[in-house]
């Protein structure tokens, strides 16, 4: 087993925090993982606010050095993606969620820099027609 | 972002012209190809689904679709207001990301971290995995040639990409198109 400093994406946000290595797996606290990504393992399950997932194999989740990130994500359907030799993981956005976003016709709103790093939101954009293009450099 | 300097300080358009270096949009819209196109109306709904359509004829010769029908729409669109779809037209059309889409977005992500920050032999092996995971989502497996060093207009590698067929959306027809095709 191997502490070390982990650089986490959650959602798209990034942070660091202590992880315990060992093999594939990637461990934090449960006090990191209430700091760091807001969810915490009660009795009645892992929860966030009000909402409650329930852990039916609470040793699969919980382990000798923590919660184990990948159990983590698959309990809340979560893709997760690692490399636990570099020190990165990547919690992504379910895609219920994305999909339920998208059925819903309601544009979801994003914030992005241009060339001279002013952000623009999605949502500045309102009572005008958008049309918008992606594209890509290649 | 500086690969996309020159193309958008040539063009210097009106509108905003946003870099997403992280595919934040692609992860949104769940979009698998560029150039995509989204309509949104005035109220932020989304009134024609993801397409793939061209705003100059420059590949017109491999991809067979004139920027000319796609251009009157959007003209038509802006001026009178028609072509918008209502949701129950829109969703029969909408492709919405499955479980593996998300996981190979989720294994970009990290490949990109990887490479940026020097690690790119780890990084190689998430490029691949991103791909394997999502097949059918260029924004992963053509965005990374580029990033791996691999020409993404004329390797190996894109002509394999190329022969598996470019990803599409199953889009509604434009309105006006049928008619000028008949013609």
């Amino acid at each position: 087993m191997a502490s070390r400093t982990l650089t986490l994406f959650d959602d798209g946000r990034v942070v660091a925090v202590e992880a315990a290595v060992e093999g594939d797996s990637i461990s934090i606290s449960p006090d990191t993982l209430e700091r760091a990504l807001g969810w915490e393992l009660k009795p009645q399950g892992l929860c966030r606010g009000d909402a409650c997932f329930p852990v039916r194999d609470r040793a699969a989740l919980l382990r000798a050095h923590g919660i184990d990130l990948g159990t983590f994500a698959r309990l809340l359907d979560r893709p997760f993606a690692a490399d636990a030799e570099a020190g990165v993981a990547v919690l992504g956005t379910p895609a219920a969620d994305r999909a339920s976003q998208i059925a819903s016709m309601e544009a979801p709103d994003f914030t992005l820099p241009d060339l001279e790093g002013r952000l623009h939101s999605l949502r500045d954009q309102r009572g005008k027609k958008t049309l918008l293009i992606a594209w890509a450099s290649w | 972002m500086d690969d996309a300097r020159p193309y958008i300080e040539r063009a210097a358009p009106r509108h905003p012209a946003l870099i997403d270096v992280e595919h934040v949009t692609a992860d949104l819209f769940n979009i698998i190809n560029v150039p995509t196109m989204i309509w949104i109306d005035e109220r932020g709904r989304i009134v024609r689904p993801n397409d793939v359509q061209f705003g100059s004829d420059l590949f017109v010769a491999i991809t067979g679709r004139p920027s000319e029908p796609f251009l009157a729409a959007v003209r038509a669109w802006v001026r009178e207001g028609t072509g918008g779809l209502a949701p129950e037209e829109v969703r029969p059309y909408q492709v919405l990301p499955s479980r593996e889409q998300q996981e190979g977005r989720a294994e970009f992500t990290l490949a990109w971290h990887l490479h940026r920050t020097g690690r790119r032999a780890a990084a190689e092996r998430h490029f691949r995995r991103a791909g394997e995971l999502a097949p059918g989502d260029w924004t992963i497996r053509r965005a990374s040639l580029p990033i791996r060093g691999i020409d993404p207009m004329a390797s190996e590698e894109f002509l394999a990409l190329w022969q598996e067929g470019a990803p599409r959306y199953p889009a509604p027809e434009l309105p006006g198109v049928a008619t000028k095709a008949g013609v």
